[in-house]
C-alpha cells in the first residue's frame, strides 16, 4: 500500500482543520508572504488563461461567424460527433472503470500481476498510441482486419464509415485513459475501511447489494468529480481524433476541437476556427460550475 | 472474508458459485490482456519490419522476417525523417523536465497559500485554478499561437513549457490541497508559535510532508508534457526546435514514409515515460480520491 492511499485511510485529523487554519486572518508580513506564494501562478494565469481566452473572445466576436457556421452542416455533423464521442466516451469508460476497480480489489496473484499491464495504456504516450491504433485500423489489411480474416471474417473499412471512425476514436480514448480512471476509483475503494465490507458480508449482502449499498453511496462523490473533470477533458481531446481517425471519411468524424484546427491552420479561417471551439462554451461553464459544487460539497462535509 | 460466512450447510452451492467466479475472472484477464496488449503488439509488429514498412498491407499478424534494422536506422539518424532524432528527443527532455519543475514549484507555493493561510476571497482564488478547464487547451491553441507572437516565443521550446505548465497546475493545486487537509494544522501552529516564518514553515514542514503528493504531482506533468502534441505541432516549426512527437507526425505529411522507421520512434519515445511511470506509480493516481469519502 503506498503512503498516499495510507494517507488516504488515514486517521480524522483531517476533520479539525478546516476549522482553524492560521487563527485568524493574516497580518503584516504574513499577509505578504501569502501573497507572494500566489504570485507566480497568478501571474500564469493572467497570462496565459485570462489573456488568451480573452482575446479568442474577441476573434470569435463577429457573431455572422456563428451564422456562417450553422448553416455549414459539416458544423452540426461536428456537433453531433462530440456528443457522441463524449457521452459515449466519458460515461462507458467511467463505468467499466469503476467495476473494473472491484475486479482489481480481488485478491488473487494473477489479478495483481495482471495491473502493470492493464495500466500501460496509461504510461504510453498518446502519440504513439494512437498511431498504431490508426495502423491497426487502416486499410484492408490492418492489425485488426488481419486477426478477423483469421477467423473468417471480412473486416470493414473502419475510416470509410462516420459511424465506424467516431466508434474507433471512442475505443482508443477509452483504451488510453481507462487504466487512470480504475486507478483513481482503485484507490477511493482502498480507502473504504474493510469493517464496513466485513459487515455488509456479515449481513449476507451479495455482490450486487455490496455494489449497490456500499460502494455507491461512498464512491458516489467521487465518481460525480471525475466524470465531470473527465467530460472537460474529453470535450477538448484533440490528439485521439486528429490521429486516429484523422477526422476521416471527409472530415465526417471530426470533433469541435479538431474542427477548430482544421478551420484556423487548413482553411485559414482562424476566427471560425475560435468561433467553432468557443460555441462549446454554454455547455463547458455549467460542467464547470457543478465541478466546483461538487469539490466543495466534499470540503464542507470533512 | 468469504469463508468465514459461508456455513457448512450453503458449501456445496458455495463451491460452484466459486469455481464460476474464478473461471470468469481468469476469462476476464484473457480478455483484458488482448485489450491492453493489441496495440502495442502492433507498434513492434510494424517497427520490426526489416523492409521499409508496406507491412500494414500485407495481412499478416506475424512479422515474417523480424530484425532491429528499424530502431539501428532511428539511433545513427541515418534517415532524412529522423535526421534530428538525439536533438528532438533531448527537446522532448527538456519540455518535460522543465514544466515538472514549474508545476511543483508554483502548484505547491500556491497550494500553501491556499490551504494553510487564511486568505480574504480565498473562494475565488481556491477556484479560479478551476476555471482553467472552461476552456480546455485545444480551443485556446489558436488565440494562444498569436500571443506567442506578442511574448516574441515563437518557434521556442518555453512557449511549450508555459503552455504544459498552465494546463497542468490546476490539477496539481487540485490535489495538493486535497493531500494538504492530512497534516496537521496544528504542526503549523507549533512552528509558528517557536517563532518559524511562513518560508521556513513551508520548507521545514509543509515540503517534506507533502513528499508523495509532489511525487504525484510531478509524474502527472511530466507525463502531460510527454503526451501533449497539439501546441507542439502548431508553436514549433522548424526541424531543430520539434519534438519527436511532432517528427513522428511528420511521417504523415509524405509519400514515401517507412512506417517501420516512425514505429521505431514511437517505441524509443514512449521507452522513457513508462520508466519513470512505473518507477513512480506507487505514487499516482491516489490523489483525487483524498477525502472522498466523506462526501
Amino acid at each position: 500500500m503506498s503512503s498516499v492511499e495510507q494517507a488516504l485511510a488515514g486517521p480524522s485529523v483531517s476533520r479539525r482543520l478546516r476549522r482553524a487554519p492560521w487563527h485568524g486572518r493574516l497580518h503584516g508580513s504574513e499577509r505578504a508572504w501569502a501573497l507572494a506564494f500566489l504570485v507566480p501562478y497568478a501571474a500564469v494565469f493572467l497570462a496565459f488563461v485570462v489573456y488568451p481566452v480573452a482575446y479568442g473572445l474577441w476573434m470569435a466576436r463577429d457573431p455572422s461567424l456563428y451564422g456562417e457556421l450553422i448553416a455549414n452542416p459539416l458544423y452540426a455533423r461536428t456537433v453531433v460527433n462530440t456528443a457522441l464521442y463524449v457521452g459515449l466516451g466519458v460515461n462507458v469508460m467511467m463505468f467499466l472503470a469503476l467495476l473494473l476497480s472491484g475486479f482489481f480489489m480481488r485478491r488473487r496473484w494473477w489479478i495483481k500481476a495482471l495491473l502493470p499491464v492493464f495500466i500501460l495504456p496509461w504510461a504510453l504516450p498518446a502519440i504513439p498510441a494512437f498511431v498504431s491504433f490508426h495502423w491497426m485500423l487502416i486499410g484492408e489489411e490492418g492489425l485488426i482486419n488481419s486477426l478477423l480474416a483469421l477467423l473468417g471474417v471480412q473486416g470493414p473499412l473502419w475510416f470509410h464509415d462516420r459511424q465506424l471512425a467516431v466508434a474507433s476514436n471512442v475505443v482508443a480514448y477509452m483504451w488510453k485513459w481507462m487504466p487512470f480512471w480504475t486507478l483513481t476509483f482503485l484507490a477511493g475503494r482502498t480507502a473504504i475501511p474493510q469493517e464496513i465490507y466485513e459487515a455488509a458480508d456479515v449481513d449476507g449482502a451479495g455482490g450486487f447489494r455490496r455494489f449497490a449499498d456500499v460502494v455507491l453511496p461512498l464512491l458516489g462523490n467521487l465518481y460525480l468529480v471525475c466524470t465531470l473533470l473527465c467530460t472537460l477533458w474529453t470535450i477538448g481531446d484533440f490528439t485521439t481524433v486528429a490521429l486516429v481517425s484523422e477526422g476521416a471519411p471527409a472530415y465526417s468524424s471530426d470533433v469541435l476541437a479538431t474542427l477548430g484546427f482544421h478551420y484556423s491552420f487548413e482553411a485559414a479561417q482562424p476566427s471560425l476556427g475560435v468561433a467553432a471551439v468557443l460555441s462549446a462554451l454554454p455547455v463547458l461553464i455549467p460542467i464547470t460550475i457543478l465541478l466546483m459544487r461538487a469539490l466543495e460539497t466534499r470540503e464542507v462535509q470533512l | 472474508m468469504g469463508t468465514l460466512t459461508s456455513g457448512p450447510i450453503r458449501r456445496p452451492r458455495g463451491r460452484l458459485r466459486r469455481v464460476f467466479v474464478e473461471a470468469a475472472s481468469v476469462a476476464l484477464v484473457a480478455v483484458l490482456l488482448l485489450w491492453s496488449l493489441t496495440p502495442v503488439y502492433n507498434m513492434l509488429l510494424i517497427a520490426l519490419d526489416p523492409d521499409e514498412g508496406d507491412i500494414e498491407f500485407e495481412g499478416i499478424i506475424w512479422p515474417p522476417d523480424p530484425s532491429l534494422h528499424s530502431f539501428h536506422t532511428v539511433f545513427t539518424q541515418g534517415y532524412w525523417l529522423v535526421a534530428d532524432f538525439w536533438r528532438q528527443l533531448g527537446n522532448s527532455f527538456f519540455i518535460a523536465v522543465v514544466t515538472m519543475v514549474l508545476t511543483v514549484v508554483i502548484g505547491s507555493l500556491a497550494s500553501f497559500a491556499l490551504s494553510r493561510m487564511r486568505m480574504r476571497h480565498g473562494w475565488w482564488l481556491v477556484n479560479a485554478p478551476l476555471l482553467t478547464y472552461a476552456v480546455p487547451a485545444s480551443f485556446l491553441v489558436i488565440p494562444f499561437s498569436r500571443l506567442m507572437v506578442t511574448y516574441g516565443l515563437t518557434n521556442s521550446l518555453w512557449a511549450i513549457v508555459v503552455a504544459n505548465v498552465t494546463f497542468a497546475t490546476p490539477y496539481a493545486i487540485l490535489i495538493l490541497r486535497q493531500y494538504a487537509t492530512l497534516i496537521p494544522i496544528e504542526l503549523d501552529e507549533a512552528a509558528r508559535v517557536d517563532g518559524a516564518s511562513p518560508v521556513q514553515i513551508l520548507r521545514r514542514v509543509y515540503l517534506p510532508l507533502m513528499a508523495p503528493a509532489l511525487a504525484a504531482v510531478g509524474t502527472f506533468a511530466l507525463l502531460l508534457a510527454w503526451n501533449e502534441y497539439l501546441y507542439q505541432y502548431v508553436l514549433l516549426s522548424s526541424t531543430r526546435n520539434m519534438t519527436v512527437a511532432v517528427a513522428i507526425a511528420q511521417f504523415f505529411n509524405t509519400d514515401e514514409a517507412p512506417w517501420n522507421y516512425m514505429m521505431a520512434t514511437a517505441i524509443i519515445y514512449a521507452m522513457p515515460p513508462i520508466v519513470i511511470f512505473y518507477a513512480l506509480r506507487r505514487f499516482m493516481a491516489a490523489g483525487l480520491t483524498r477525502g472522498a469519502l466523506k462526501g
